[in-house]
């Protein structure tokens, strides 16, 4: 009984905290604000009023109403965005077929999920929450708001952000697929005609809508092709209303990925783990190709065997628009501290670093125009913190999003779950030393040695 | 004529192939160097102005004003700290190549008791990932097996070095994993009730394991003392004598707050020398280990917290919370080829709690002193191995950059394959044309 009044307690609690899902209003005083875009202005105040940044300045007068936040000695930086991860969702993986263009994570929202909250704790106020890699062309994918406190999955899509999809190189559809299900792609000759022939079919596709389109209101006979929400979504892809975000490692699948795109007039295309990128940065930028990257891992599975730490600073000094991503309920919750190492691999400034986990990745999701700098107009997501955010001793403070206080540490509740089995006593142990397999949940063991990404 | 330049070309690429196969980085050397003009943070005798020398693999002086050997290589570290080289005490470096590639892994050997399985023998000194951790200071790392109740004897290791033997670094110890009834992962679909009963099964399997080895030592001796029979042959209970005979540590991994106070009681009965591993949820109960004095080697700090229930950044604290009720505590990565994570580990723990000072002693002295070999590794002083590097600042910073690095004496050239990509493809020749 007390286990039930106290997580009734909590979610009043935990209700008042979080507030409303209304825009919130709020001014951010006298903090080193870091806009990315426009330098570091210093003892700067930054003002959101419903959702939005509306004013950048020294000295803002507060509007009456709006809720004060003293960041004198403090960093303020645009909220950190993770172009590759997978929380927030309960299905990862429709691992049935090489192509699942129909299939759509951001119909597998879950609001409750505790890394949402701790990935706010790091700074992190989106995500692009990703399918996996199973299939060379898996699912949809969708950008996520970090609204933990609600429990509607509606309030955390990121509404008119840029539909994607995950696409998947190399070992792991290989393996699912040739190796666990006879079938192609067992080699890398096998991914690219899987792509060949998915485009070619929706080129069809097209046309036969595109005929029935212009005949139907003069040919009464005209019948509609069937509808096919798989190949509809490939001919989104070829149209440009969808980018591509494909799992890749190896420099010539990279290589033969930008080939397809190129015989298909594709365009907007994002590179994600992409750990050999730093071996054809060139072509990679002369695509206009992103690419999104970890901070060092490297070695666990034969295709990332050959890859450096420096990829990162390699691919920004080529050009290529390049960011810094998790793909891990753990790593997200350090994503400054990943962005860091890029100073310790190759040298980037703090504003190279910190581009790596905000402007950059939204560029790769398409919402460059909304969030990913410090600017008036732009959503109001914002991290705080205590000590440079590139530091070891860096601590996030507070963290913001749409106008409302999301993280605080001084009004951090030990237990913030929003799910809570009141029969227990005290919640399963969990040991999960690594997590290297985000990309491969949802796969049957089968088809697995080892499942990492 | 384009055929002949093509194959040219490529005979050319296969001669500087075969050239550099097998030189994997450049050579380290020994010899007698003074560190001068430094700032050398020694840990256990504070902040030193001035020069370190090193000569037949040892410090051989510390000081402010020291004489330079005539045959000294000077190391001007004008505006450079020293420190001595940090300390992993839990990885599978060297173990594991590439870990989705079983035959490159040689961490986790078939069966459930395996003492008898040695890291030091699996430990490749060639491994990609040794050059490619030590180039960020750290130096030494327990190399230790993982898999079953007894997963094998873990090896203190230096990174340099061309066979174990010369990499050997003076501490062996035997793995155990103490049985828990926690859930492993979230795949873990076993009920409460299996866990609980798996946890029972096992802890009677271990405690029937001991009464054996008990047994078996009162025969040995006996044996050995002449008055007994000689024993068949059984590696598993000779893998295990040092233990009961008190010679070598447990590393006994326990992480659930119930199976860590178990675990004080276990070790209390067997009387045996136990260094507790993991720890995840050590805060919860950190009294009692430091009551028991049970030394804690604890990480990776970057993990998840053990339950949804806890604090985003329990993980972060953990080690700073042991520390401050008295537990010994270092630092592990737990990690293998991301090992060079460890002062990164260090940093977070200082930054949650531990303070920068504790969590510099976590991955230096305080390990050494767990291994018992700190009159050797661990802190920068006259007569102790010369195993140290040297930075433009301080080592937990992602900004910090290794200037130096040695190891028992030997320079070691700051090379390995990630830098050599960086140097071949930072401006790539050719870049776009053809």
């Amino acid at each position: 009984m007390k286990k039930i009044i106290n997580s009734i307690l909590f979610t009043c609690v935990a209700l008042s905290l979080f507030g409303q899902l209304d825009k919130g209003d709020i001014l951010i005083k006298n903090g080193t604000v870091i806009t990315i875009t426009n330098g570091v202005l210093e003892e700067t105040d930054v003002l959101i009023q419903n959702g939005k940044i509306t004013r950048i300045g020294k000295n803002l007068r507060t509007p009456s109403g709006t809720k004060e936040v003293d960041a004198t000695g403090m960093h303020v930086m645009p909220g950190i965005i993770d172009a590759h991860s997978h929380i927030a969702i309960d299905a990862v993986n429709e691992a049935t077929n090489p192509v699942t263009a129909e299939v759509f994570t951001g119909d597998a929202i879950n609001p409750l999920d505790i890394s949402i909250y701790r990935a706010l704790a790091g700074g992190v106020t989106s995500s692009h929450a990703m399918h996996g890699s199973a299939n060379a062309i898996g699912g949809q994918c969708e950008t996520i708001k970090h609204h933990y406190g609600s429990y509607n999955p509606e309030d955390l899509r990121m509404v008119g952000a840029p539909r994607t999809i995950k696409f998947a190189l190399g070992e792991n559809p290989m393996r699912v697929h040739g190796e666990g299900r006879g079938i192609q792609p067992r080699t890398r000759m096998g991914v690219e005609q899987v792509f060949r022939k998915a485009f070619s079919e929706a080129k069809v596709y097209m046309k036969a809508w595109e005929k029935y389109n212009n005949e139907k209101n003069t040919n009464p006979k005209a019948s509609a092709p069937e509808y096919s929400y798989r190949l509809q979504t490939l001919a989104d892809i070829l149209t440009g209303d969808v980018i591509i975000h494909c799992h890749s490692y190896r420099a010539d699948e990279i290589l033969m990925l930008m080939n397809v795109c190129k015989d298909f007039g594709i365009k907007r295309l994002c590179f994600q783990h992409v750990n050999e990128g730093f071996k054809v940065a060139p072509e990679l930028a002369e695509f206009g190709a992103t690419a999104s990257v970890f901070a060092d891992w490297w070695a666990y599975k034969f295709e990332v065997y050959y890859s450096t730490a420096y990829n990162a600073s390699i691919l920004t000094r080529n050009g290529v628009v390049t960011s810094i991503n998790s793909d891990s309920g753990e790593l997200i919750r350090h994503l400054y501290h990943e962005a860091g190492k890029t100073q310790r691999y190759g040298d980037l400034s703090d504003n190279e670093a910190l581009s790596l986990i905000t402007i950059n990745p939204a560029k790769q999701l398409g919402v460059e125009d909304r969030i990913g700098s410090l600017e008036v107009g732009k959503d109001g997501d914002v991290a705080i913190f205590k000590g440079h955010p590139l530091s070891v001793y860096a601590i996030p403070q507070m963290t913001i999003v749409d106008g409302i206080v999301r993280f605080d540490i001084n009004m951090d509740p030990a237990d913030v779950r929003m799910d809570v089995n009141p029969e227990e006593d005290l919640p399963a142990f969990f040991l999960e030393v690594k997590e290297y397999d985000n990309c491969m949940q949802g796969v049957h063991h089968q088809h697995l040695f080892f499942h990492r990404h | 004529m384009k055929f002949t330049i093509k194959i040219l070309a490529f005979l050319m690429l296969g001669l500087s192939t075969l050239s550099t196969y097998g030189q994997q980085v450049s050579k380290p050397v020994r010899g007698t160097f003074a560190l001068t003009n430094a700032t050398i943070e020694t840990i256990t005798n504070g902040s030193v102005q001035g020069t370190l020398v090193i000569e037949n693999g040892n410090i051989s002086a510390i000081g402010p004003n020291v004489a330079i050997p005539p045959d000294a290589k000077v190391v001007d570290c004008s505006g450079l700290f020293v420190y001595p080289g940090l300390i992993d005490g839990g990885t599978q470096l060297g173990l594991v190549e590439v870990s989705s590639v079983s035959l490159t892994a040689d961490a986790n050997e078939i069966g459930d008791i395996k003492p008898e399985m040695q890291a030091l023998t699996a430990v490749n000194p060639n491994a990609t990932a040794i050059p490619v951790t030590r180039v960020e200071g750290v130096t030494t790392t327990l190399v230790a097996p993982v898999g079953g109740t007894i997963p094998g004897t873990a090896s203190l290791i230096n990174l340099v070095g061309y066979t174990p033997d010369q990499m050997f670094a003076g501490f062996k110890g035997v793995v155990v994993n103490y049985p828990s009834a926690g859930r492993r992962g979230r795949r873990d679909r076993r009920t409460d009730e299996e866990r609980k009963k798996q946890e029972e099964k096992q802890l009677k399997k271990l405690n029937d394991l001991w009464d054996n080895l008990s047994l078996y030592h009162k025969l040995d001796s006996a044996a050995k003392a002449g008055s007994g029979e000689d024993l068949d042959y059984n590696p598993k209970m000779e893998a295990l004598l040092p233990v009961i005979r008190g010679e070598m540590p447990i590393l006994l991994e326990v992480n659930q707050a119930s199976a860590i106070e178990s675990a004080i009681k276990w070790v209390g009965e067997k009387k045996v020398k136990a260094i507790f591993t993991g720890v995840a949820e050590g805060w919860r109960v950190a009294d009692k280990i430091a009551a028991a004095n049970i030394p804690v080697v604890t990480g990776p700090v970057f993990s998840m917290p053990t339950r949804t229930s806890d604090r985003y950044d329990t993980p972060y604290a953990n080690a700073g919370k042991m520390h401050k009720a008295g537990v010994k505590v270092a630092i592990r990565s737990n990690d293998t080829e991301n090992v060079r994570n460890l002062p990164y580990n260090a940093g977070f723990a200082a930054a949650y709690g531990m303070g920068k000072e504790a969590a510099l002693k976590a991955v230096t002295i305080v390990p050494a002193e767990i291994f018992g070999v700190a009159d050797r590794l661990g802190s920068l002083e006259k007569g102790k191995s010369a195993t140290l590097f040297v930075t433009d600042g301080d080592p937990f910073e992602t900004k910090t950059h290794v200037k130096h690095l040695f190891i028992d004496g030997w320079n070691v050239p700051l090379d390995s394959r990630h830098i050599r990509l960086y140097n071949e493809f930072l401006e790539r020749s050719p870049g776009l044309e053809k």
